[in-house]
């Protein structure tokens, strides 16, 4: 489904933030990892269009879209959800899943993508999406939206992020549901062994280059025999 | 009496959200004459004899009524002056909808000028909504300057919510307000001006009554090589509370500015103001491009919901 090739990205002469990184994403669930900084952000903007790369080629279902902008990767089944979700002034919760949806939507179908997220939809769809809500709202929000979109591919920058417990077991069951209606593949940054665990393959990403890749039962154990808690539980940021 | 034509429809579609000459108690201006009026069991509606204009009377009392006041102007180079005063009485609760639209198809300025006197009774309740708009194919101007006069007595409340979204190539407008006794007075106000559009405004708001308190809340947005002045005094002379805000999206080569001023002159005043002027974040666009909008449709979707 999604091919990159030799993708490398550069600020300057001196600072290569990507590295030469090649990897298809066919599977279900592929989990991209390790430590803050590595270029794992990065490497999420390069695929939803946010960043160009400066070398290297992307291939979606097959036809080269690096010179896709960022709204005709959205249009042809790219999402992608902030690690930091963008506040707005006026446009409310209920606008912002209508274009998600990429039409109007009825209260109780917006009801649907809010309460797969935790939020009782009735007190949140007509809320502006601005300062008044909480770093977690508007986190659960996010995914919301790219459940309404249900586009093939939905990238994910570290969803985790701010959610308290008790949703963030819920992620997981919204991240199950979201494949069934989909049948495409989701990716997820994560630092989290729970969101890892459920990975059908892990990218490990370390200084801009991919230091690991496999099936889960292969890089998993790896992960967790090398150094127990230090990439995964550092609540990285990044 | 006469039939309104398609573009005085129009113009009164934009300004009132209505079709046709309303119902209820109304009146209709079109082109410096009165075009019609009506008054209601409890609106009295009387032109003035020394000037142009009208007197509106709501008996006490009265509740959940309306009364529509529009101007049309679709005449070239047609300059005119109006009073309008409203009186409404004691524990009143009522909705205004007045507006202006000109339509200028000729070479000429046309400006319209409306002062607007509100004499808001004890514990009376209005809603006063105010459309601007102005379009036409000449190249001549559209000037508008509106402006408001409130006196709210003990206990009364007033919101207002003025617009002028569009057409409009000069405006100044002037907003003042004394209020009493645990009166409020709430103000919203949007503008988006375009092309070399200059629009002025200014409210001077005075809070003399023991726990009386004002919300000035001010956005707009200013597009190509526009500009505009937002200036705002809120006087705390007594035990109150005023809060105003002004918020300005910025684009192109525009240019806005915002002189805000707040004065104590009681030591229980409290009195906030606050603004910010900008252009649309980056992330807010890239946030609604990845949501499948283009950069103009995510542009146009951030300024409608700004202003909405």
């Amino acid at each position: 489904m999604l091919e990159l090739k030799n993708i490398s990205y550069s600020v300057d002469a001196n600072t290569h933030i990507l590295k030469d990184i090649s990897l298809t994403v066919d599977e279900r669930f592929v989990a991209i990892t390790g430590p803050n900084g590595s270029g794992k952000s990065t490497l999420a903007k390069v695929i939803a269009g946010i960043i160009k790369p400066t070398s290297g080629k992307i291939y979606f279902d097959g036809v080269d879209i690096t010179d896709y902008s960022i709204t005709e990767r959205a249009k042809a089944g790219i999402s992608f959800a902030f690690q930091q979700p963008v506040r707005f002034k006026g446009i409310t919760v209920k606008d912002l899943i209508s274009i998600a949806a990429g039409s109007k939507i009825s209260v109780s179908e917006a009801c649907t993508y809010l309460s797969e997220v935790g939020l009782c939809a009735k007190e949140y769809i007509n809320r502006e999406v601005n300062a008044s809500l909480s770093g977690g709202e508007l986190k659960r929000i996010e995914i919301a939206m790219i459940n309404a979109r249900g586009t093939k591919l939905s990238v994910f920058d570290e969803p985790e992020a701010g959610i308290d417990l008790w949703s963030f077991n819920n992620i997981i069951s919204v991240f199950e549901s979201m494949y069934n209606r989909t049948n495409g593949s989701i990716i997820i940054i994560s630092h989290q062994e729970r969101i890892l665990n459920i990975a059908d393959k892990i990218v490990v990403i370390a200084d801009g280059r991919i230091a690991d890749i496999g099936a889960k039962n292969k890089i998993l154990p790896e992960l967790l025999d090398v150094k127990a808690g230090c990439r995964f539980t550092n609540g990285g940021e990044n | 009496m006469a039939e309104l034509d398609k573009i005085q429809r129009s113009l009164l579609e934009q300004v009132a959200d209505i079709h046709e000459v309303p119902q209820g108690a109304y009146s209709l201006r079109i082109n410096g004459q009165l075009f019609g009026k009506n008054s209601s069991e409890h609106i009295k509606i009387e032109k003035k004899s020394d000037k142009p204009g009208i007197d509106i009377y709501i008996e006490a009392g009265t509740k959940n009524e309306s009364v529509h006041i529009p101007v049309l102007l679709s005449q070239t180079g047609l300059r005119e002056l109006v009073y309008n005063d409203f009186h409404i009485g004691e524990g009143a609760d009522i909705t205004i909808v007045a507006g202006c639209g000109i339509h200028n198809s000729g070479s000429q300025e046309s400006e319209h000028s409306g002062i607007h006197a509100f004499y808001v009774g004890k514990n009376a309740r209005v809603k006063y909504i105010e459309k601007h708009y102005g379009d036409g194919d000449g190249n001549g101007k559209n000037i508008m300057n509106p402006t408001t006069v409130v006196n709210i007595e003990e206990g009364g409340y007033m919101e207002m919510e003025t617009a002028q979204i569009k057409g409009v190539d000069s405006t100044n407008r002037t907003t003042t307000a004394r209020l009493a006794d645990r009166a409020t007075l709430i103000i919203h106000e949007k503008i988006m001006t375009h092309g070399t559009q200059f629009a002025e405004t200014h409210f001077e708001v005075d809070l003399d009554g023991v726990d009386c308190g004002t919300h000035v809340v001010s956005r707009s947005v200013a597009k190509d090589d526009s500009k505009q002045l937002y200036c705002s005094n809120v006087r705390g002379n007594n035990r109150c509370s005023g809060h105003t805000e002004c918020d300005a999206i910025i684009m192109d080569n525009a240019s806005v500015s915002a002189i805000p001023e707040i004065s104590a002159n009681h030591v229980d005043a409290s009195l906030i103001h606050e603004a910010a002027i900008g252009k649309i974040a980056g992330e807010q666009l890239i946030k609604l491009m990845t949501l499948g909008l283009t950069e103009k449709e995510a542009e146009e979707e951030i300024i409608n919901g700004f202003l909405k």
